[in-house]
């Protein structure tokens, strides 16, 4: 016998460790469990108590259709319905056009003050919904606007230039929250397309509408849908606008309808329910085909080479007037609503801005709100319900991540499909599920802090899940296999070896989901109790209190810290150079 | 047919700054030959193509086809690429994902000047896919096609409108190397029959052999020699060209003495003095460098007859099946040879080399061209 042969046998085999076995089933097994149950049993409740009589102590719950006969055999409905559809479609095509307008200048043009087009990429993140819409009402509403009283006094007139609370304002302001979002879209899109596919058009001798028609737009056709119909949904579940816009003029829309069911006395929960199972087929739907039309957009990638970056078409003397709509722009989303929060926080009592109300600027409404009594403690709700929620989800999805993407586990599609569910949930509707949810389960999670802790990791598992793919991806599985063949155990390998390399990823989704959470509303409107407010909420409150200027005082330092936040994101992302997916 | 005289083309990078892409390039191409613009990446070949497709506006200078001119600085002339009527086919390919394979093909027919009926168009089409061997796929899926057959339906693309001029952009670049080998000799195979005047685009100096009537190597937008396939590999204009195309032994020289004959000189080299003939005129006493390739290297256990014979001893082998790489150390330096791989030699033992002559090529030390680079 050779000494070789002698140095590997000599160990004996191990019998193999059913502790170890376990604990790996134990983990996976868990992660599962709660994915499905969080998904899942909202959704179940929503359904099953939309066709029961509430339950109270001295009646038992009873089947019915009463809740959608009420629903849907109203005039109501019908202008409820047609009035969310306006808005969701007005908003998502005005969002749209801007959008792709100024991705198209800064993609395609050599419009001066590019640098600027990178801040578009975080505002949606730094200004919350809730104080955007309170700052387009003090700058363009009918009576305290101070656009309507600029122009008014400029022309010597009491006429309204701009009403802000009707559909038009509503439609304005949430167009311009998503911009954005529909900016981003199409820029990605327009970078994807290979360039030598217009000009391949172009050598074969086609006109440049020729080329317009039968290959741009036909190409991005796709990616133009699938934009169209994400900004549908969003806005069809968007809360805060409908809420402070249209609900005071009586234009109501799906979200401020369920939300007013629910708040009036006696509550109607059924009849929210009726009302939140329509808007959820709605934006499952649009969701589903959004997924379907992006998959499809994968199938129109090609050979790519080298690829010439298309050179920035030369606009000559236009492209002052393309930087000037750019200003235009940024002064609409950025700077007039942060200045209007800025000048009303620095008042006593909310005045219009003149040499005369400029001698009284007073700190009093931030020394208010630093001693208001429930500051500190929605502050720390907060931030304690952010990271808590940040941490539990980028651990639970790492793992499902794990399964979906690295194992050949049966089933895996369905995880990872149940894992991105809560995504079809409009904020409030999942406020809704999960009440409801709560309110016949009674395991004493209702009205503390637990209740919105679970909304919180339910709404934002996709996120987590959409961070750990994009880094999980680039783990190869290689290295996994030597660390086992270097005798390491499955958790080991796990703790040692997968989420050291996923830290990045980890770090940089913990981060979002901490700010995404922070800015929370429409979810935690439904939730919260006395005692378990977050700062939101808090300025919610303040809204209908109506004290707009210690509400800007709020607002002011939140979207600083929502800043400094998004800065430190960007900073970690650079750092580790994360790819956000 | 093609004329290109003194192609200026320059433009801003995303920083700013200027790339000077082509810079006073010139050449002239017959017609129905095959041209090709060899250099490293970076070197100005891509946009000296895409200005004669007219995707890029030049500087200056003139481009000419067929007398007519379709760029001219000093008339002020430029007409759109979609007016000049040249096939290209492109690096990614640039099929069309939403079409399928015959709509991609007959895209030029229906968006040209001239009308065709559809019975014309589908002759055209039809045949032209024969040609590359495509006709069984006229239903199919554009993106389902291999990407050999993305080529040839590229190409088929390039070809259906009777291109004056077609212009070829590394098309050979994303194919894997056997099915890159067999794509080669289709086209050159093609370009021969159609006899299509055409201008070919590579960084990669086989494919500019195996196809070319004539190649213009570039650097730093620059062309810095033109000739046949066989002149720019016997006979390279300078330690760039020697370099970049094929494989090289470079030998510092000072002239000692030219012969009797008159191209033919004696030198001592830092492997020992040689005879080497030259076509250009150096003087006694220049600096210069001594191009051999290693296939022009004989290797011998015995000292042989004749001139420039060298001692070494064998430093490595590497058997390449078809050919062995020997590496020689002749004193402190190493001497690349490629020879059969008969030559059994082992490491460490005394050989000879032995050195034509002719294939002695002496160019001047590149002081000029490195100025420039």
């Amino acid at each position: 016998m050779n000494v070789a042969e002698n140095i590997i046998a000599a160990p004996p085999a191990p019998p193999r460790s059913w502790r170890h076995f376990d604990f790996k089933w134990i983990i996976i097994g868990a992660c599962v469990a709660l994915v499905a149950y969080l998904a899942l049993m909202p959704l179940g409740f929503l359904l099953w108590q939309s066709f029961f009589t509430p339950q109270t102590a001295t009646k038992a719950a009873k089947f019915t259709f009463n809740n959608y006969i009420t629903a849907y055999s109203t005039v109501e409905t019908l202008t409820l319905f047609f009035n969310s559809v306006t808005f969701a479609t007005g908003t998502s095509i005005f969002a749209f056009l801007i959008g792709t307008a100024l991705a198209w200048m800064n993609e395609r043009t050599n419009t001066p003050l590019k640098s600027l087009f990178f801040a578009l990429s975080i505002i949606p993140l730094i200004i919350p919904g809730i104080l955007f819409t309170v700052a387009w009402i003090l700058l363009a509403s009918p009576k305290i606007g101070i656009v309507n009283l600029v122009l008014q006094s400029w022309f010597h007139t009491d006429y309204v230039f701009f009403n802000i609370y009707s559909m038009w304002g509503m439609i304005w302001v949430d167009g311009l929250h998503y911009s954005s979002m529909a900016f981003l879209v199409m820029t990605a899109a327009f970078r994807s397309m290979d360039p030598s596919l217009e000009e391949s058009a172009m050598m074969s001798g086609a006109s440049v509408p020729q080329i317009a028609w039968h290959i741009t737009l036909k190409l991005t056709w796709p990616a133009i849908f699938a934009t169209l119909l994400i900004l549908f949904v969003r806005s069809i579940e968007s809360f805060e606008v409908p809420a402070l816009l249209g609900l005071p003029v009586g234009i109501h829309v799906f979200t401020s309808s369920i939300y007013q069911a629910i708040h009036h006395y006696p509550s109607e929960i059924g009849l929210a329910s009726a009302y939140a199972v329509t808007l959820l087929l709605i934006t499952t739907v649009g969701i589903y085909f959004q997924s379907k039309l992006s998959s499809q957009g994968s199938k129109y990638s090609t050979v790519t080479g080298k690829g010439f970056r298309p050179r920035a078409m030369d606009l000559g003397k236009w492209r002052y007037v393309t930087a000037s709509i750019f200003v235009v722009y940024f002064a609409l989303i950025v700077i007039l609503p942060f200045l209007v929060l800025l000048w009303s926080s620095l008042q006593k009592f909310y005045s219009v801005p003149s040499m005369k109300a400029l001698s009284n600027l007073t700190f009093d409404a931030y020394q208010f709100i630093l001693t208001y009594p429930t500051l500190i403690s929605a502050v720390g709700n907060s931030v304690l319900l952010a990271v808590g929620c940040a941490t539990m989800v980028m651990l639970v999805t790492s793992v499902i991540c794990w399964i979906v993407v690295k194992t050949k586990l049966p089933g895996r599609w369905l995880l990872d499909n149940l894992a991105s569910l809560p995504m079809v949930f409009p904020g409030l509707v999942l406020g809704l599920a999960v009440m409801i949810f709560y309110l016949n389960v009674d395991i004493g999670v209702y009205g503390t802090m637990w209740i919105l802790f679970i909304a919180y990791v339910t709404r934002f598992m996709p996120y987590g899940l959409r961070y750990n793919t994009t880094s999980m991806l680039q783990i190869h599985k290689e290295l996994e296999e030597s660390a086992e063949m270097s005798g390491a155990s499955w958790g080991t390998t796990f703790r040692r070896i997968i989420l050291p390399l996923l830290k990045p990823g980890l770090l940089a989704g913990w981060i979002y989901i901490v700010i995404v959470s922070i800015r929370e509303l429409s979810t935690s409107i439904l939730l919260y109790s006395p005692g378990t407010e977050v700062v939101s909420i808090l300025i919610w409150e303040l809204w209908e209190n109506g004290q707009y200027v210690e509400l800007s005082a709020l607002g002011v330092m939140f979207i600083i810290a929502l800043f400094m936040l998004v800065m430190l994101a960007q900073f970690v992302g650079r750092k580790f150079g994360v790819k956000e997916g | 047919m093609l004329n290109v005289s003194a192609l200026y083309t320059e433009y801003p990078n995303d920083k700013g700054e200027i790339i000077k892409a082509a810079q006073d390039v010139s050449f002239h191409v017959p017609e129905g030959k095959l041209f090709t613009l060899l250099g490293p990446s970076g070197c100005g070949k891509t946009t000296t193509l895409r200005s004669i497709a007219g995707l890029e506006r030049p500087r200056s200078g003139d481009i000419t086809v067929d007398k007519v001119t379709v760029y001219s600085s000093d008339k002020n002339i430029f007409i759109a690429p979609n007016k000049r009527k040249f096939g290209m086919v492109f690096q990614s390919y640039a099929i069309w994902p939403h079409m399928n394979v015959f709509n991609n093909v007959a895209f030029p027919l229906k968006v040209g000047a001239r009308k065709f009926t559809p019975k014309e168009t589908e002759d055209k089409v039809m045949r032209v896919l024969s040609a590359v061997g495509l006709e069984q796929y006229a239903q199919r899926e554009a993106t389902k096609m291999s990407g050999g057959q993305q080529q040839r339906l590229a190409l088929a693309r390039a070809l259906v409108m009777e291109p004056k001029l077609l212009l070829l952009d590394e098309p050979l670049s994303n194919l894997d190397a056997k099915l890159r080998e067999r794509m080669r000799f289709e086209l050159k195979r093609m370009q021969r029959e159609f006899g299509l005047t055409t201008i070919y685009v590579t960084h990669d100096q086989g494919e500019a052999l195996a196809l070319s009537h004539e190649i213009a190597v570039m650097n730093a937008g620059h062309i810095i020699q033109i000739g046949s396939p066989r002149t720019i590999y016997d006979r390279p204009c300078n330690k760039f060209v020697a370099d970049f195309v094929g494989l090289t032994n470079f030998l510092e020289a000072t002239i000692e003495l030219q012969d009797a004959q008159p191209d033919s000189y004696r030198v001592s080299t830092c492997i020992g003095q040689l005879t080497v003939s030259s076509g250009e005129r150096f003087g006694r006493g220049d600096a210069a460098v001594v191009s051999v390739r290693p296939e022009d290297i004989e290797l011998f256990e015995r000292r042989p007859d004749g001139a420039n014979v060298i001692e070494g001893k064998v430093d490595f082998r590497v058997f390449l099946g078809e050919y062995m790489d020997c590496q020689v150390m002749v004193g402190q330096r190493k001497v690349m040879a490629r020879v059969h791989p008969s030559f059994t030699a082992p490491v460490g033992t005394p050989v000879y080399l032995k050195i034509d002559p002719e294939k002695c090529i002496m160019i001047q030390d590149d002081i000029e061209y490195r100025k420039t680079a």
